[in-house]
C-alpha cells in the first residue's frame, strides 16, 4: 500500500526580488502595497515609481517604440515588456548609470550624442542610448548598417537618425571604448 | 571667409544637451507632487449617442477614488471655434468621446474604476465621410452647426480673417488659359504627428479662482490664454512649461487634457496627473486635417496659371479650435506658392463624427497644397512644363503681394529664391533625372525609378508677438526672460546664442528662465516657423536694451560717451582705447540692469522649402522606396547647423513625407473605430529604412533682425507628400491622386489587383 505523506506546512515567506541597478543592490519585496513589487509590475514601472530612476522613459508602453530600453546583464531589453519579479538576481543598467555624476564624466556615447546633437526633443534618446550600449557591448565596430540595424526598435519622431547614425560610429570608433565599460 | 559672428552659425553644444543624454531632463510624466492623484478618461464606445444614465455607485466604493465627473457635475466650460463644444458633454461625438473623469490615488486604481461605471446611452445615426456629413437630413452633430458646416464665429485673426481665395475674374482666367484641368483629389490619411511624448498634464487647483499647471506643451504661456477663455476668464491659470518630447504642432492646444486634470483638481482640491496612453494618443488626441478638393485650373503654355477655381473640403472631426485659422493661413500659402490673378477657391469645414483634427506641422498649408499640386501637374503636363520650373517661376518674388491670415494684402520684400530653388536642382541632379511626365527615369526589371518636386512657404515666419526681458548680473552672467518652450528644435538654446552673441558673452554664461507664465513676459511659443525671427527678435531687443542701459550706467565711470562703449566676457571699454575697461562688477553689487524687447508680428516676409525626391517603385509587389531627397532653402543666416540639419531632417516625419508612402490613420466607416490606434499597426519609419537626405541652405542676409535668419522649421514636412506623390506617378506612368501610395493603391493603379479597400472601411 502506498503511503501518502503529508504535505510540509510551507512558512509564508515574502518572496525578495534582488536587483542590482547600476552597481547597486535593492532587495524589493513582492507584494501588493505601493511600496511592494506587484506581479503585474514592469521593470520600467519599478525603475521610475519605485526607484526614482526616471531616465527610463515610457512612450507606447507596448514594446514597439523603444524608449524604455535598458541592459539586463548587458543585453538591451524592453522594461515595458518585462515584469520585474522575473528580474531577480539581474544585473540591470539604466541611462543613470552610464554617467559618473560626482566625476562629471559622461560614458563616450553620451558624450558623441553631445557632439553630434544626436536628439531633437530628447524623449527616446535614453532609450536610443542604451540600444546603441548594448549593440557596442557586442560590436564594438560595427558597420553603419549594422548601427542602423541595432537601432531599429527605437522610434523617433524628430528624425534624429541621420544624427545618432554617426554619433555612434564616432563613439564606437574612439580607441579603449570597449575599456570604457 | 571667417564668420563675423563669435557664436551664431557654429555649432554649440545644446545647452539642455547633458540633461538629454543622461536622462535627468525632468518630462513631465517625471514629475510627481505631494500627494498627487491620478486622472482616467471613461471614453465612449459609439460614435454618437446620448448619455441617459450614469451610475457611478460600485466605482465609487473603490478604495482610492476621490473623485468622479460627468456632464451633470461640472461648469459650462466650453472650447472649439466657434466656442460650443463642452469639456464633457450629454452627448458624445466620436468613439473616444469623453463621458466621465476618475480622479484616484494610483493609476491602477482609476483604470479599474472606469470599469466599474455604467453608462446607459441612446444610440444615434452617425455619419464619418465629409460629403455624406453635407447632405441634407445628414445626423448633425451640434443643434449650432445646422448641415454640420463649421461656421465662421468668432475669428482667431480679426474681422477681416482670411475664409477664402476670391480675387479677379475666374471666368476671365479661363478664356485666356491655353489648357484647362479638373479633378479630385483628397489627401485625407489623417497621419498622426505622434510625438514620442503622449500628451499629458498635471493641474492643481489652489483656491477658489487659481489653478497651477504643469503642461508639456509647445507653448506654454497661450495654454495659460487659452484656459483661462475657456473657464471663463474668473479663474488666474499660470502655466509651468517643461521640456516638451515633441509636438510638432499636435501640442500646441492641449485644452481638453487640460480641462479634465482642473476640474478633477478642483473636485478633490490635490494636485491630478492625467497622461494619455499612446492608444488615446493615436485614437482621441488629435490629428491632422482631412482634405478633399474638387477644382479646376487653367493654365498657358508657359506654365502661367490664369485661374484656379473650386472648393476644399475639411473634414475638421467633431469639433475645432483651430481649423479656421489653418484654412486662413493655407489660402495664405497657395497664395505664395502660385501666383495667379484669377481665384475662387472656397474652403468649406465639416464636422463629422471622428475625432478632432487639430495642429500639425504644415498647419492648413500643407493639406492644400498636397491636393492642388496634383491638379496644376494634370495642366503642366498637358502644356508639357517641368514641374521644377514651373514651381520655381510661381513662388513669390519680391514685389509680389498675398492676403495673409488676416484677410490684408502684403507685399512680399525677401530674398528670391530662385538662387536656392537652382542650387538644389543641381544637387538632386533633376535635370538628369527629370524625363517627362509619367516617365520613369530608370526601369529595371520590375523596378522603376520616378522624380518629383513640391514647394512650401509661410508668411508666418514673422507670425504674433513675443516679449522678452534680458537681465545683467554684476557677476558677468545674463539671464534671457523668455516663455519660449523647448519641444525639440532647440530653439531654447538658440535664442540664448542670439543673446549671447550681443553681449558678447560665453553661452555658458546665459541662461534662460524655466517656461513659466508667471515669471515671464508674453510669448505665442515657437511655431510657423517663427522661433528665430519672432522669438529671436525679442530676445535681441531685450539684449540691446539692457547693452545700453549698461553703457549709459558705467560711461561717466569711463569717462566716455555710451555710444563708445563695447562689452566682451563682461569687461566694459572704450572703443578706441581698449585699456580703459571695467568689468560688469562696476555695476554694483546691489544692482541688476533689465532689458526689454518685444517683436510686432510682420506678415511680409515668407520662408521656403523645396524638397526633390527620388523613389523606386517595385510594379511587382507595389511597394514605394524612398531612395533619396534633397531639401532646398535659403535662411538668411544658420543660426546653429546641427539644429537646422535636424530640422530639416525631420521631413520625413511627423506627418511629412511619410504621410505620402504608408502613414494613415484608419477609420473603420462602419463603426466609427480607429483600427491601428496603437504603435504596431501606425506604420512609422525605421533606423534601417533612412532614404539619402541632402540638405541645401543658402545664406542671402534678410530684413529681419541683426542677424538677418528666418525660420524653417515647420515647414520641413510640407512639400515632401506631393513631390512622392509626383514621382511614384512618374515611376509608374498612372497618375494616382490620394495618399498614401501603399502597395493596394499602386499595384491598383497598374490594373493589377481590384480595389482592396472595403468592407467597413472605405
Amino acid at each position: 500500500m502506498k503511503t501518502i505523506k503529508p504535505a510540509k506546512k510551507k512558512e509564508p515567506e515574502t518572496q525578495r526580488i534582488s536587483l542590482t541597478v547600476n552597481g547597486q543592490l535593492f532587495e524589493l519585496e513582492a507584494g501588493g502595497e505601493p511600496d511592494q513589487v506587484g506581479s503585474s509590475h514592469t521593470l520600467a514601472h519599478t525603475l521610475r515609481e519605485t526607484l526614482g530612476l526616471i531616465g527610463t522613459k515610457v512612450s507606447c508602453d507596448h514594446g514597439a517604440c523603444g524608449c524604455c530600453t535598458v541592459l539586463m546583464d548587458e543585453k538591451a531589453v524592453l522594461s515595458c515588456m518585462t515584469l520585474t519579479i522575473e528580474c531577480d538576481g539581474k544585473k540591470i543598467t539604466t541611462i543613470e548609470g552610464l554617467s559618473d555624476t560626482r566625476a562629471e564624466k559622461l560614458d563616450p556615447l553620451q558624450q558623441a550624442f553631445i557632439d553630434y546633437t544626436a536628439f531633437q526633443c530628447g524623449f527616446c534618446t535614453p532609450g536610443i542610448i542604451m540600444s546603441a550600449k548594448a549593440l557596442l557591448n557586442e560590436n564594438p565596430s560595427p558597420t553603419e548598417e549594422e548601427v542602423k540595424e541595432g537601432l531599429s526598435g527605437n522610434f523617433c519622431r524628430c528624425i534624429s537618425h541621420y544624427q545618432v547614425v554617426k554619433a555612434v560610429m564616432a563613439a564606437s570608433k574612439k580607441a579603449g571604448y570597449r575599456n570604457d565599460q | 571667409m571667417t564668420s563675423k559672428y563669435r557664436f551664431i552659425g557654429k555649432a554649440t553644444p545644446r545647452k539642455d544637451a547633458t540633461e538629454i543624454v543622461t536622462g535627468s531632463s525632468r518630462f513631465l510624466n517625471d514629475i510627481k507632487l505631494p500627494d498627487m492623484l491620478y486622472g482616467k478618461v471613461l471614453r465612449s464606445p459609439y460614435p454618437h449617442a446620448l448619455i441617459k444614465k450614469v451610475d457611478k455607485r460600485k466605482a465609487q466604493k473603490l478604495p482610492g477614488v476621490k473623485a468622479i465627473l460627468t456632464w451633470e457635475d461640472i461648469p459650462d466650460w466650453k472650447g472649439g471655434t466657434p466656442r460650443y463644444t463642452r469639456v464633457l458633454d450629454q452627448k458624445v461625438r466620436y468613439v473616444g468621446d469623453a463621458v466621465a473623469l476618475v480622479a484616484a490615488t494610483s493609476e491602477e486604481m482609476a483604470s479599474e474604476a472606469l470599469h466599474l461605471i455604467d453608462v446607459e446611452y441612446e444610440l444615434l445615426p452617425a455619419v464619418f465621410e465629409m460629403e455624406e456629413a453635407l447632405i441634407p437630413g445628414a445626423p448633425q452633430l451640434y443643434d449650432e452647426f445646422p448641415g454640420n458646416v463649421v461656421t465662421p464665429g468668432v475669428p482667431f485673426f480679426g474681422p477681416k480673417n482670411l475664409k477664402e481665395v476670391v480675387m479677379g475674374d475666374v471666368e476671365k482666367g479661363f478664356e485666356e488659359a491655353d489648357v484647362i484641368t479638373e479633378g479630385a483629389f483628397g489627401y485625407e490619411n489623417m497621419p498622426n504627428p505622434l510625438p514620442s511624448e503622449p500628451p499629458g498634464v498635471i493641474a492643481l487647483w489652489e483656491e477658489p479662482n487659481k489653478v497651477t499647471l504643469w503642461v508639456s506643451n509647445q507653448a506654454s504661456y497661450m495654454d495659460s490664454i487659452i484656459l483661462s477663455h475657456i473657464i471663463g476668464r474668473k479663474v488666474k491659470v499660470r502655466t509651468i512649461g517643461g521640456p516638451c518630447g515633441g509636438s510638432f504642432g499636435s501640442k500646441y492646444m492641449s485644452w481638453q487634457i487640460q480641462c479634465y486634470a482642473a476640474l478633477l483638481s478642483r473636485a478633490t482640491c490635490k494636485p491630478v496627473k492625467l497622461i494619455f496612453t499612446k492608444e488615446e494618443h493615436l485614437a482621441v488626441f488629435t490629428m491632422r486635417l482631412a482634405s478633399r478638393m474638387k477644382a479646376r485650373v487653367g493654365m498657358k503654355k508657359d506654365g502661367t496659371v490664369t485661374a484656379i477655381s473650386g472648393r476644399w473640403l475639411i473634414d475638421t472631426g467633431y469639433y475645432s479650435m483651430t481649423t479656421q485659422s489653418q484654412v486662413a493661413v493655407g489660402c495664405g500659402e497657395v497664395q505664395i506658392m502660385v501666383r495667379c490673378p484669377n481665384w475662387d477657391l472656397k474652403p468649406v469645414i465639416v464636422c463629422t463624427n471622428r475625432n478632432a483634427s487639430g495642429i500639425v506641422r504644415g498647419f492648413g498649408g500643407q493639406e492644400l497644397k498636397c491636393i492642388l499640386i496634383p491638379l496644376l501637374s494634370l495642366a503642366m503636363e498637358k502644356v508639357g512644363v517641368d514641374p521644377f520650373e514651373f514651381l520655381k517661376k510661381n513662388f513669390v518674388k519680391p514685389g509680389d503681394g498675398y492676403f495673409w491670415r488676416d484677410g490684408i494684402w502684403y507685399t512680399y520684400r525677401g530674398v528670391d529664391y530662385t538662387n536656392a530653388m537652382d542650387k538644389g536642382a543641381e544637387a538632386f541632379g533633376w535635370k538628369d533625372k527629370w524625363r517627362g511626365w509619367l516617365t520613369p527615369t530608370a526601369v529595371n526589371n520590375t523596378k522603376r525609378i520616378g522624380v518629383g518636386v513640391g514647394v512650401h512657404g509661410n508668411a508666418d515666419i514673422g507670425e504674433d508677438a513675443s516679449e522678452a526681458y534680458v537681465r545683467l548680473y554684476p557677476d558677468g552672467t545674463a539671464m534671457l526672460f523668455s516663455c519660449i518652450t523647448e519641444h525639440g528644435t532647440g530653439q531654447r538654446s538658440n535664442v540664448v546664442k542670439m543673446v549671447a552673441e550681443v553681449l558678447q558673452l560665453p553661452m555658458e554664461r546665459v541662461s534662460v528662465t524655466p517656461s513659466d507664465s508667471l515669471i515671464n513676459p508674453y510669448e505665442f511659443g515657437p511655431a510657423g516657423s517663427r522661433g528665430t525671427y519672432a522669438i529671436g527678435g525679442a530676445a535681441i531687443a531685450a539684449a540691446e536694451d539692457a547693452k545700453k542701459k549698461l553703457f549709459e550706467l558705467i560711461a561717466p565711470k569711463l569717462q566716455a560717451a555710451p555710444e563708445d562703449l563695447e562689452t566682451v566676457d563682461g569687461v566694459i571699454f572704450v572703443k578706441g582705447n581698449p585699456e580703459k575697461r571695467i568689468p560688469w562688477k562696476a555695476m554694483g553689487v546691489d544692482r541688476t540692469i533689465t532689458g526689454y524687447g518685444r517683436f510686432e508680428p510682420d506678415y511680409t516676409l515668407s520662408n521656403c522649402m523645396m524638397t526633390f525626391v527620388e523613389v523606386e517603385v517595385d510594379t511587382e509587389t507595389g511597394k514605394v522606396t524612398l531612395v533619396r531627397v534633397v531639401n532646398t532653402t535659403d535662411v538668411g543666416q544658420i543660426i546653429d547647423p546641427p539644429g537646422l540639419e535636424g530640422q530639416l531632417n525631420g521631413c520625413l516625419g511627423s506627418g511629412g513625407i511619410d504621410s505620402a508612402i504608408f502613414e494613415e490613420t484608419i477609420l473603420d466607416y462602419s463603426t466609427g473605430h480607429i483600427l491601428n490606434a496603437n504603435m504596431v499597426d501606425y506604420k512609422w519609419r525605421t533606423f534601417p529604412e533612412l532614404p539619402v537626405i541632402d540638405n541645401v541652405a543658402l545664406e542671402t542676409p534678410f530684413p529681419t533682425h541683426r542677424f538677418h535668419a528666418v525660420g524653417v522649421g515647420e515647414v520641413a514636412t510640407s512639400p515632401g507628400p506631393v513631390a512622392v506623390l509626383m514621382a511614384v506617378s512618374n515611376a509608374i506612368g498612372v497618375w494616382l491622386h490620394d495618399y498614401p501610395v501603399t502597395p493596394d493603391r499602386v499595384l491598383k493603379a497598374l490594373g493589377k489587383i481590384g480595389d482592396m479597400r472595403k468592407g467597413g472601411m472605405r
